[in-house]
């Protein structure tokens, strides 16, 4: 299988265009494998082994048989994973359920987007849960070139965040590392039969042979889901997009990067706003960089971010058009006695959220889950230990880079209850009223069907009971970093690197 | 002309964290019954060096993971204060061509990995500040957002201005056909201007250089010679 490139001196219509490692272009012509140098000229083709080389994770595309033009056209680009286990590109990189919890959505690093929607349970037989089974798979961002930087944006899907549905469509938006974009999901399960000026197959009739007028009848058919593209919102981020929140007023939503926060309106794609600004006039001053935004459930103008240093703050936009001055500060204080050259590291926050209630907000950091009242700035209300055995290891954890590893957590609905992941395919759920956690793993080998998930248990130290798994032991590329909880009912999605598992709970 | 052998430099890379590894196998004593919470005083200097390589790694990276790059300073910073708790170098702005400065660089790494950083977080600076010479705080949002055009001295230099650029049409091909194939072969990125400036200033900024193939000392050597590189004329831009 060979990759696709294209030629940038033709004036060809494409899908896209990928430049080599070498900055070179080459075009597949029919069959033949040619290299084209910028100055439109032909060029050896060794050089094309070790651009194949350094696409080693590449995605499928399709020929797209209508976009031949003279001769030319597109091949394959592949996906060489023949070494590894599965694709990179099917690593699962968010998961997120609707405001009703009966479609999820995953985004995977290849940029695809795949729907899953609840079935209807039977109301005959009351055992029935409803499973998901796929509603929609729809590539969402392609990888593309930033030519002014001669680099490349990658097209994994950073985040999806679901609007309120407000007629039969749903509406969802997805990005990258630049781009948003807002996507519409309808379903077609009818189709007109019988028009006048056409035959069923599409042939325009000869209107001598009309006759008659009919009206054409609607006739069920097969469902079809399709996805489409409303809006696309691109070019205002200079650095990488990490957060995306739609605001409780429905029209707006915020994106943030690594510095900087922007407010859309929902229906305006060619300008946004730029709410906070953490950029210093001298980048050798930048210490700090923005790690998770979200808006508040309920107040339209509130907002929270989060930082590499641990830190939250709060925002009113109503007090000024640059949110750079913060409402609130949330901090809690080091404990000098954990002190160590990775504490700045393992504060760093990579997820917060609110409670649904809106009262709280949840931050997740390298060890921990922290619970935070929105009134109280100076310390958690909560703090829970995700996977404290960890903190004896944190050299090795930096030197393997896992110590960047940005976890996710969420709320349950009714905010009872909150669940995060950690390594070795491990997720822990907490109960904030009985003060109970669980870890729980995601595993094929672990979990059969309508079984119970055991509760799993590291062993820190001293003699391993049996069933115990010891620090040493766990698998640390099996990382669940995304999880969702379903905003009504006690039914959980936790990505595990390229399969997504969905666990609902017992009841009796 | 530098090498372009990308494998190569990993394995260089590789076995320099084998290297850490081995020298400093009890930071990976698992089996550790009493583990220690708190690190020594004095990091050793393998910490420091696998922060250096980290940061470096970081840099070479096409677009550098800001709160990666932000993160690995911080700490390196950390890890610096406690190994010479009263360094504090003169800012000394020197020439770029001076061999005389390769001497002194490389005498201290620690004045070494001070003079990269901050040349590249100069530089970062000095090429936002030319991307947003019409206006410095209208790079986002407003509609009609200006590119602000290639700088004519950038040269090989990648832009760090706003994602303009992302998606281009196809009229704009046209543009590209004459380029001269070597600005794309270079693959050293060098910085404008060169300056020392104390430790503890430094902080991490480069948002992205082109891949560089050299270990940590060849690449400040090289950040010193390639300088003169950048006066050739300028590719062709907007």
């Amino acid at each position: 299988m060979v990759l696709a490139w294209l030629p940038v001196a033709s004036a060809h219509p494409h899908r896209g265009r990928h430049w080599s490692s070498r900055s070179q272009i080459c075009v597949i012509v029919n069959t033949a494998l040619t290299l084209w140098s910028t100055e439109g000229s032909t060029v050896k083709t060794t050089a094309i082994e070790e651009v194949v080389n350094s696409r080693m994770t590449r995605t499928l595309t399709e020929i797209d048989s209508q976009e031949e033009s003279s001769g030319h056209s597109l091949l394959l680009q592949s996906c060489r994973c023949s070494s590894q286990e599965f694709c990179p590109a099917d690593i699962i990189s968010t998961v997120e359920f609707n405001y009703s919890g009966d479609l999820l959505a995953t985004g995977d690093k290849g940029g695809r987007v795949v729907i899953f929607q609840r079935e209807q349970e039977n109301k005959g037989r009351t055992h029935s849960r409803g499973e998901y089974n796929v509603y929609s798979t729809f590539q969402s961002h392609e990888p593309e070139f930033d030519y002014l930087k001669s680099l490349e944006i990658e097209e994994k899907i950073n985040k999806i965040r679901w609007l309120p549905q407000q007629n039969a469509a749903h509406f969802l938006l997805s990005t990258n590392d630049k781009t948003i974009k807002l996507w519409k999901i309808s379903e077609r399960d009818k189709r007109a039969e019988g028009y006048n000026l056409k035959d069923e197959d599409g042939r325009l009739r000869d209107p001598f042979r009309i006759t008659a007028l009919r009206v054409p009848i609607l006739k069920p058919m097969d469902l079809m889901v399709e996805a489409s593209p409303r809006r696309i919102f691109a070019n205002a981020h200079t650095y990488h997009i990490n957060s995306i929140s739609v605001n409780s007023d429905h029209e707006t939503y915020l994106s943030a990067d690594d510095l900087r926060i922007n407010l859309w309106h929902l229906e305006i794609t060619d300008r946004s706003f730029n709410i906070v600004d953490i950029k210093p006039a001298n980048m050798e001053e930048l210490t700090e960089v923005i790690t998770a935004a979200e808006f508040h459930p309920h107040q339209c103008n509130v907002l929270v971010y989060s930082s590499s240093k641990g830190t939250i703050r709060l925002c009113d936009m109503r007090s000024s058009a640059l949110c750079d001055r913060h409402a609130k500060f949330f901090e809690e204080p080091e404990d000098p006695s954990s002190r160590s050259f990775f504490s700045e590291i393992i504060s760093s926050i990579s997820d917060v959220k609110f409670s649904h209630s809106g009262r709280y907000m949840m931050t997740r950091d390298y060890l921990s889950v922290k619970v935070w009242d929105l009134n109280m700035e100076g310390r958690p209300v909560e703090t829970h230990q995700v996977h404290e055995y960890l903190r004896s290891k944190l050299c090795s954890l930096y030197e393997n880079d896992c110590i960047f590893d940005k976890f996710e957590c969420c709320w349950n609905g009714s905010d009872s209850a909150i669940m995060t992941g950690s390594y070795n395919n491990f997720f822990r759920m907490f109960d904030r009223n009985t003060r109970r956690d669980v870890t729980l793993e995601a595993s094929r080998e672990n979990s059969k069907p309508r079984a119970c998930l055991k509760p799993r248990k590291v062993c820190t130290g001293g003699k391993r009971k049996k069933d115990e798994i010891s620090v040493d032991s766990l698998d640390f590329n099996k990382k669940i970093l995304h999880t969702a909880w379903h905003p009504m009912e006690s039914i959980i999605a936790v990505a595990a690197t390229n399969n997504l598992y969905i666990f609902q709970d017992k009841i009796n | 002309m530098l090498s372009k052998g990308l494998k190569r430099k990993r394995e260089e890379e590789e076995k320099k964290e084998e290297e850490g590894l081995s020298v400093d196998s009890w930071w990976l004593d698992q089996g550790h019954p009493a583990a220690a919470q708190t690190p020594p005083p004095v990091a050793s200097s393998s910490l420091f060096d696998l922060s250096v390589l980290k940061l470096h790694h970081s840099l070479r990276q096409g677009e550098p993971d800001l709160r990666h790059l932000v993160l690995v300073v911080n700490t390196l910073r950390r890890i610096q204060e406690s190994m010479e708790p009263t360094t504090s170098l003169p800012p000394v702005s020197m020439p770029p061509t001076a061999p005389s400065v390769a001497d002194s660089l490389l005498a201290s790494s620690d004045a070494a990995l001070s003079a990269s950083m901050a040349s590249l977080l100069e530089d970062l600076n000095h090429i936002e500040d030319l991307n947003q010479v019409p206006q410095p705080q209208a790079d986002e949002g407003p509609p009609g957002r200006s590119v602000g055009g290639v700088p004519p001295n950038l040269g090989a230099l990648d832009l760090l201005g706003p994602a303009t650029g992302c998606l281009l049409d196809d009229g704009l091909e046209g543009l590209f056909e004459d380029i001269d194939t070597s600005m794309y072969d270079s693959e050293l990125w060098v910085p404008a201007s060169e300056g020392l400036k104390p430790g503890p200033e430094n902080g991490p900024a480069k948002e992205e250089t082109p891949e560089l193939d050299e270990a940590e000392l060849d690449y400040l050597m090289d950040v010193l010679v390639g300088t003169q590189a950048l006066e050739r004329p300028p590719g062709p831009g907007r």
